[in-house]
């Protein structure tokens, strides 16, 4: 690797004391980057970008933000109504975090789809879960400090989910309360904590990107990259690229933050909290229905509560649960059937987060946790020893199917091949 | 083929966004469809009706002030409704407000000023419960945002006082309303024809009351919004534009990548 | 030839306009995240504060609340506003004439924050250090203010502020 030529004296000062620009010059002109990623690729850097946006709206927040339950929900509404700009930064945060879910989650579906999860990029996967599992705990946080009701509620629920644990369950839930109900200690220890877990969160994605580069990008054809035909700099490719991406996603943030800001959220929670009376009906953020859905499927506490803890837990071992050597979805004719069936289950599974826990949704919502989990831990391993994948091109650069290229990879399944 | 790569990803973040819309106008928590209404405010280009929020907030005045409190609107934003400053100190000084303590110790009452928030009507909610026969009547300031259904349901309910239907059993000091949850709420129909009298003539029927007062109170729930469209409509102009320069950007970056 | 100059000026053209449209924006974000530090709407509408001042006797000092910052009230003695008036203007740090600080000269209405680093001067209360010159006296870096509230000695570079005020009755002032 030669040193590069910096022009600007300064530059070469600083650089030869705190290769800062060595650094940057490193991972935008040579880091390679297989030429073929497609749209789908657009959703990391995204994320990354949002988590930015949130960081910095959410500091905005704090700074007008009083933790205390007697003076939460009035301090939010000051935002709102007299603090300058406070009610743009106010749903800039609020729609801010679906948004964040909305990228994670197609970021998290493009891996399962191409495979990005295989050797070697087994512990750069299971550090995304952790993103993942920071952010849930990050944004339910977060969603307690305005102190309405579904707030108050949310947080009672949640944090009784940790009583279903046998023999210390109930000394876990008064720990985490730090009292015998949700109250002011368990609000000053929510905003403390979601001030602090979206650092943490910077951390993990710093690890995530470090492995990242370990062997850089998967590709739509999910095969290693071999040699410099095959790949271009990240910098102008990629950055214009992921510029436009950013540019679509701000438009439809936008839309929403000026014309729609309360649509994603519950109207019950523009009233204060009152520990006496719990809402008819108590739905989570839409993110974490597909796994309310699943813990309502089971008829037992602790049994439910652990189907939801492994609904997630069951990501972290992917890598080891589909032990097919084809990444890409492209080459796997059965699997990338039973991508776009799983993704259906998720879908469904978040529609029935949604509905009361009651007659058909609870029979559906049993049937549909039964299949999440049934693709997980018997659909990928038995397919990884029966599925015939077809042949894979020899490169990146001379793709087996004439006119084929990174394009093809991307079109949703049309599953003309015969299984 | 980029483009319609393109217009698949952008097909699929607005249908995500359109699946968890809650569709919110069509069913109010009471399980009845609330009908919905056209509103000045509706719409990307919405603005408030000035006259209609000053017929609003004088049916507030004179009908919901008398149980509701306005927590969270002060008399200075009034300015919003086409007041100006020496007409919101006139009626501020109808108000008087607690202050103090003062030198010696002892709180005061004196006349509101501008900045004083809306006087409440009971000291607390015990006091309002006990004035309410037991019911807490509802802070005002967020029910729009605070009632599925918002404005429209807030119509609904306040003009859609009838009879019960046959074999329907209403409790004591309850009243029958199809809108509300459970059909039967603590508030006896609040209005009544020429229950008040409109200062620029209007006739005080009551779908006329009641359309003005839930045109108020969306007002008083986000006083800002015309502010909020405005500026959106500029943002997204110019991201519109941005996003078009990025992507021929992109596309003449791209062309020489084969 | 020609042609490829025009293909590459056209390029760079769409680049730089990407570019400023991207700074642009950037630019635009900025202001509400810098500008929801000014004081909110519900602050400014407290930035006036009215006080009846028929209550100071002559001779004592009262201390109010404007804009959380104190107000010093002083009804002056005879011998004070005497004493201010007998100052030479040349003598004087920041040359100011008493009458053009009050708008009645028994009444004395001043901000109370030193001119020089914002810590609040001694001498509202009978037992405080009033300075060399009877007035204040500011602890933190030693300032000497006289009756009229002038700078004298210390590292202070101005008098103390005079707040915009007007008498809306008799005996009522309104600050701010």
């Amino acid at each position: 690797m030669s040193e590069p030529k910096f022009n600007n004296s300064l530059v070469r000062w600083i650089d030869h004391r705190l290769p800062v620009f060595t650094f940057m010059h490193h991972e935008m002109h040579e880091y390679p980057t297989p030429k073929n990623l497609n749209y789908w690729w657009n959703f990391g850097s995204l994320a990354g970008i949002v988590l930015v946006i949130m960081i910095m709206s959410g500091i905005v927040l704090a700074m007008h933000y009083t933790a205390h339950v007697d003076h939460a929900f009035q301090s939010v509404e000051r935002i709102m109504r007299d603090v300058n700009y406070g009610w743009l930064v106010r749903y800039i945060h609020a729609n801010g975090a679906s948004f964040f879910f909305i990228v994670v989650y197609i970021h998290i579906f493009r891996g399962l789809y191409y495979g990005s999860y295989k050797a070697p990029r087994e512990l750069l996967w299971m550090l995304g879960v952790v993103i993942l599992v920071l952010m849930m705990a990050t944004a339910f946080m977060g969603y307690v400090l305005p102190w309405g009701q579904m707030s108050f509620w949310g947080a009672t629920v949640i944090t009784n989910l940790f009583s279903a644990i046998p023999l210390v369950g109930e000394s876990i839930v008064t720990l985490l309360w730090g009292g015998f109900s949700v109250d002011n200690p368990t609000l000053n220890r929510f905003y403390a904590l979601h001030y602090l877990l979206p650092f943490v969160i910077v951390g993990v994605v710093v690890l995530h990107i470090v492995a990242l580069h370990r062997f850089g990008s998967n590709n739509p054809l999910g095969i290693d990259v071999r040699g410099n035909q095959d790949t271009i700099s990240f910098h102008p490719y990629y950055t214009v690229k992921d510029a436009f991406g950013l540019g679509v996603f701000l438009v439809l943030l936008s839309a929403v933050v000026f014309f729609l800001p309360n649509s994603m959220g519950h109207p019950d929670n523009y009233i204060p909290a009152n520990p006496m009376v719990t809402p008819a009906h108590i739905v989570p953020e839409w993110y974490f229905l597909p796994f309310y859905a699943i813990l309502r499927a089971i008829p037992d506490k602790l049994f439910g509560v652990l189907a939801m803890f492994a609904a997630i837990g069951v990501l972290f071992i992917l890598p080891w649960l589909d032990r097919s050597p084809v990444r890409s979805a492209t080459f796997r004719p059965i699997y990338k059937v039973m991508f776009w069936v799983f993704l259906f289950d998720c879908v469904v599974l978040t529609w029935l987060g949604a509905k009361p826990a009651e007659g058909i949704y609870v029979l559906l919502s049993r049937l549909f946790t039964a299949y999440y989990f049934f693709h997980f831990l018997i659909l990928l391993p038995v397919l990884s020893i029966f599925e015939t994948p077809r042949a894979l091109p020899r490169s990146i650069g001379k793709p087996i199917l004439e006119g084929g290229g990174g394009a093809m990879a991307a079109a949703p399944a049309a599953p003309r091949e015969k299984l | 083929m980029i483009v319609s790569k393109l217009i698949r990803v952008t097909l699929f973040a607005s249908l995500c966004i359109f699946f968890l819309t809650p569709s919110a106008s069509v069913k109010a928590a009471g399980g009845v469809a609330v009908p919905a209404q056209e509103w000045s405010f509706n719409g990307v280009f919405g603005t408030f009706d000035r006259g209609e929020l000053q017929r609003g907030f004088h049916v507030y005045k004179e009908v919901c002030a008398g149980c509701h409190s306005l927590n969270y609107i002060a008399f200075r934003n009034l300015v919003d409704l086409g007041f100006n400053e020496e007409e919101i100190k006139v009626i501020a000084k109808e108000y008087e407000v607690e202050d103090g303590p003062n030198n010696d110790g002892e709180m005061f009452t004196r006349t509101a000023m501008p900045s004083d928030v809306w006087p409440a009507p009971f000291p607390n909610d015990n006091a309002a419960r006990a004035g309410n026969n037991g019911a807490l009547p509802p802070d005002l300031s967020l029910m729009v945002d605070a009632r599925v259904g918002g404005a429209d349901y807030l119509y609904a309910l306040l003009s859609g006082y009838h009879d019960a239907p046959e074999g329907q059993k209403v409790g004591d000091g309850m009243y029958y309303n199809a809108f509300y949850p459970g059909n039967q709420i603590a508030m006896p129909s609040p209005l009544s024809a020429d229950g008040v009298e409109y200062g620029d003539g209007t006739k005080a029927t009551i779908n006329q009351q009641a359309r003005d007062v839930s045109a108020f109170l969306a007002w008083a729930t986000e006083p800002n919004m015309e502010e909020r469209k405005r500026m959106g409509v500029k943002v997204l102009i110019f991201l519109l534009v941005m996003t078009g320069l990025f992507y021929v950007s992109k596309r003449r970056i791209w062309a020489d990548v084969h | 030839m020609a042609d490829t100059n025009e293909g590459t000026t056209r390029r760079d053209f769409i680049h730089v306009a990407s570019a400023t449209a991207g700074a642009l924006g950037v630019a635009c974000v900025a202001w509400p995240f810098i500008d929801q530090m000014n004081p909110a709407a519900d602050t400014l509408a407290l930035s006036t504060t009215e006080f009846d001042v028929s209550g100071v006797e002559e001779g004592m000092s009262v201390t109010i609340v404007w804009r959380g910052k104190p107000v010093f009230v002083r009804h002056r003695t005879e011998k004070e506003i005497n004493e201010a008036n007998a100052v030479k203007l040349d003598e004087l740090p920041d040359p100011q004439i008493d009458s053009d600080r009050t708008t009645k000269p028994e009444m004395l209405v001043l901000l109370g924050v030193c001119t020089h680093l914002g810590c609040v001067p001694l001498g509202q209360s009978s037992t405080d250090p009033k300075g060399e010159w009877g007035g204040w006296f500011c602890p933190c870096h030693g300032s000497h203010y006289d009756t009229s509230g002038r700078i004298r000695k210390g590292p202070a570079p101005t008098n103390l502020a005079v707040p915009p005020y007007k008498y809306i009755s008799d005996s009522v002032i309104k600050i701010g």
